[in-house]
């Protein structure tokens, strides 16, 4: 039997007192799609750092294709064949595709379009090589990645996450090209945490839990609930009962609101029509850059309108369409942005100073003062009752792992009671425990008579939560479906616009 | 980032320790810097040291010359620091300065021969309604046509400077001043009253003391001062919890042009005693570095104001007993902000040694 591509015993990597790995093993054999699989902070993205040279192991020994290695840089891994890529993904908009690749892969422009252009036919990555990366979707610039990293011919490519930001249509694509790539002899290395796509595509699974390895499987002979279970180390709570509701008064109205936005690459709203209800949760569906982010900063206040189309945006019985942020809380409204850093919360600034960022008007101040002793108990409820994992409330907002700040921000808006709470991307990048606990929040929230209104990505969250679905696609508002009566393919009509016309 | 065989970690909270630790160490650093660079002039560096960092604290008349020197940095050091923290940047203390000056001295130009107890606190009054008065412009310009704050500042700084030369060698010469670009001598009820006697330092000094635990009491307690920080930290989050940027950015030139104006007032009605060009001697940059000194903290920016007389009273010194040139202070002030801002990384960031990290 051949050596395999890569082999890994007894990796350990620990920061501090945390104990990122354990005595990692991994084997990952030639032509093989190869999950990782794990929460968040279970030590995936720890390990793919080691294999990749960011960080060095503090004991283990790394094998590729049969010799002993020990990278120490990217550039070295890349050398030996290995590419990455990464979540976040690394690429000038303000450059055309081909100048991006340049920066990185040696040789003169026109053979370096040639090449992007047979790569791209070869593997499904079809893109234009003189586009500039602002214009590119989402799907377009993670093709420019993947290309990127071909250009280097490697023998094993890491994929961290690459379907979080896809929507459904997009990841059918992704897949047909990781088969085409492992038929040519590149394994790849696949990091996530969606069960399903993992039983649809991989051939292996390595599951990691709190940085040590639980098991590795053929995620295609378990179904679902065993995977969750090696992963999260108990069986997953079962999704909320819907509970029978009559919904109450209208919390939120749009009537065919048009925006423009300062953006020159903001996507612009039409006709935006919606009407949520105290009691129930509407949720917008939809893949993100069509409009989500601009939709938020419209119903949030961050973004306001002219005097004259106060009427445009009606929320709990008042036309606040020229309110700022600040008032419209007055009124009952809360939010949740979908960055949490920077926006939903200072990272330098401790979690007790970032309870007072919206926290401030459940009598943190007497007389413009800061009541420390208030802000201290708020911050501890919200810590306890909301599972926020931290050292303490003196911690400051950037230390914290995405998920745990989510679920401080996320308690933080709740604890203010609102009438009316919006939540953006509620999970994303949060692990599946995290997730099932915040949305089993949002939905008390509703049965307690709130009007919620969630933006997602993933459609299986919004059709567990949400009691009526609408699409953003390009600026445009689909109409309203309950989600009883409808199937995960409906919303993905409307999500690719197949549905022009039709709609009703 | 990597540092050879380090790498710079970010810290789950600022070091407190270090945040201490990290000027003192500025401060030695800068220190052995410009020894060095006076050996390599050919000074002897243990009597410019003498002279610049031992003599003026060693006796009472030249440390009471420090704190007089300190006064006005103290006060407009506190100001901006309100400012800077929001990432208003009013770089234009040293024209609020000038406004102070002219807005307190009115009263003594035009009458001679006032007395009375209220007299000089109406003075300070006036300065700081000067030196408001010059925010008020940038602050305009700022909110309504987004035009920086930097550069207005700093352009309405040579226009106050133009405006008081036009004063003194006009309306406001003194007509029995001999042609020098001069106002008149204030009366004493146009002074301020002195703290020590036998010593130039005056109310002034208290005046910035208080100031200072007002802008402590501001920036630990009031939920105003909190929205400011929010503001400059991350203006995202600001906007996402409404707080608006207009009031931000207007009580941040308000407060600075105060403080500045307040400072000139007590410029001229103290040490001067009169209104004349020399009192635009640079109080209104020197406290800038002051405040970045003091971390734009309030009971840091007491130390880093202390310490900057010290090098202005100092630095005179050593030009006379060790001939050392003007801009040896500058170098020192500029090689102490620079010292301080590479050690200030220290306290949000921790070096790691990388097992792996040590190659060629």
């Amino acid at each position: 039997m051949p050596a395999p591509l890569l082999a890994i015993r007894g990796l350990s990597k620990s920061y501090g007192r945390v104990h990122a790995n354990r005595s990692i093993d991994l084997t990952v054999e030639e032509g093989s799609i190869h999950a990782i699989l794990g929460e968040n902070g279970a030590g995936k993205s720890t390990l793919m750092k080691l294999i990749y040279g960011v960080e060095t192991p503090d004991a283990g020994q790394v094998t590729w294709r049969g010799d002993p290695v020990r990278p120490t840089s990217p550039a070295e891994a890349r050398k030996l064949g290995i590419g990455m890529v990464f979540q976040h993904f690394s690429l000038f908009e303000t450059l055309t595709v081909v100048e991006n690749i340049a920066l990185i892969v040696p040789g003169r422009s026109a053979a370096l379009v040639a090449r992007i252009r047979d790569l791209g036919r070869e593997y499904g990555l079809e893109v234009d090589p003189r586009a500039h990366v602002h214009s590119l979707s989402v799907g377009e610039r993670q093709r420019v990645e993947i290309i990127r990293c071909l250009m280097t011919d490697p023998r094993l490519l890491i994929l961290d996450e690459p379907t979080s930001v896809l929507p459904p249509q997009s990841v059918t694509r992704l897949f047909q090209t990781l088969r085409r790539l492992r038929d040519r002899g590149v394994s790849i290395l696949f990091i996530s945490h969606k069960l399903e796509e993992i039983r649809a595509i991989c051939d292996r699974a390595t599951i990691l839990r709190d940085g040590a390895v639980t098991g590795t499987v053929d995620p295609r002979d378990h179904d679902a609930t065993e995977l969750a279970t090696m992963m999260i180390g108990r069986d997953m709570p079962p999704p909320p009962p819907a509970k029978a509701h009559k919904p109450g008064k209208v919390a939120l109205e749009l009537a065919g609101l048009d925006h423009v936005p300062d953006d020159p690459f903001g996507q612009p709203l039409s006709r935006i029509a919606l009407r949520l209800h105290e009691g129930e949760i509407l949720g917008i569906a939809g893949v993100s850059g069509n409009g989500q982010a601009e939709l938020a900063r419209l119903v949030s206040g961050e973004v306001t309108l002219p005097d004259h189309r106060a009427a445009e945006v009606l929320m709990l019985g008042q036309a606040v369409g020229d309110l700022g942020a600040a008032a419209r809380r007055d009124l009952g409204f809360a939010f949740v942005p979908e960055e949490r850093l920077g926006r939903g919360a200072v990272p330098e600034m401790s979690l007790a100073d970032n309870t007072l960022l919206t926290g401030h008007r459940a009598g943190l101040l007497r007389r413009g003062l800061i009541d420390r002793a208030r802000e201290a108990d708020y911050t501890a409820r919200c810590i306890r009752d909301f599972d926020v994992r931290t050292p303490g409330p003196r911690t400051e907002a950037g230390a914290l792992s995405g998920g745990n700040l989510q679920k401080f921000i996320v308690g933080r808006e709740i604890m203010l009671q609102p009438r009316l709470l919006f939540v953006s991307q509620p999970t994303w990048g949060v692990d599946i425990g995290a997730a099932t606990a915040i949305r089993r929040r949002l939905v008390a929230m509703r049965d307690a008579g709130a009007a919620v209104l969630v933006i997602s990505e993933e459609i299986e969250e919004l059709f567990e939560i949400c009691d009526r679905i609408q699409v953003l696609n390009a600026g445009r508002l689909s109409p309203s479906m309950t989600v009883r009566d409808i199937r995960v393919e409906d919303v993905g009509r409307h999500m690719i616009g197949a549905t022009e016309g039709g709609a009703s | 980032m990597r540092l050879g065989g380090f790498r710079l970690a970010r810290r789950d909270r600022a070091s407190r320790k270090l945040a201490v630790v990290a000027p003192i160490a500025a401060l030695l650093l800068s220190i052995a810097l410009n020894l060095a660079l006076y050996v390599a002039m050919g000074r002897n560096p243990v009597a410019v040291f003498h002279a610049m960092l031992i003599e003026p604290v060693t006796s009472w008349s030249s440390f009471s010359e420090v704190l007089l020197k300190m006064t006005p940095l103290l006060l407009i050091a506190q100001g901006l620091a309100i400012g800077f923290r929001a990432k208003v940047i009013n770089i234009g203390a040293e024209g609020q300065f000038i406004l102070g000056a002219i807005f307190a001295s009115a009263i003594p130009v035009w009458f001679p021969q006032v007395t009375g107890a209220w007299v000089w606190p109406s003075m300070i009054a006036l300065g700081g309604i000067g030196g408001m008065l010059w925010a008020i412009v940038p602050a305009i310009w700022r909110v309504r046509l987004n035009a920086s704050e930097i550069l207005v500042t700093l352009m309405m700084s040579l226009i106050a400077a133009q405006l008081l030369n036009f004063l003194l060698v006009g309306p406001w010469k003194d007509p029995m001043g001999f042609n020098f670009p001069q106002s008149v001598i204030f009366p004493l009820d146009a002074t301020l009253p002195l703290l020590f006697p036998g010593t130039r330092v005056n109310v002034a000094l208290a005046i910035a003391l208080i100031w200072s635990v007002v802008c402590w009491f501001h920036i630990q307690r009031s939920f105003q001062g909190y929205q400011l920080i929010v503001g400059g930290l991350a203006p995202q989050a600001a906007g996402y919890a409404g707080y608006s940027q207009s009031r931000a950015i207007w009580m941040s030139l308000l407060i600075g042009g105060l403080a500045a104006g307040l400072a000139g007032a007590a410029e001229v009605a103290g040490p001067v005693g009169q209104l004349q060009r020399s009192i635009a001697s640079g109080y209104g940059y020197s406290a800038i570095i002051v405040a970045y000194l003091g971390g734009l903290h309030p009971v840091g920016i007491v130390f880093s104001s202390l310490l900057i007389a010290i090098l202005y009273i100092g630095g005179d010194n050593a030009m006379v007993s060790a001939g050392l040139p003007i801009a040896a202070v500058r170098v020192f002030q500029g090689s102490l902000l620079v010292c301080y801002l590479a050690a200030i990384t220290l306290v949000r960031f921790r070096l790691i040694r990388e097992p792996g990290g040590l190659r060629a």
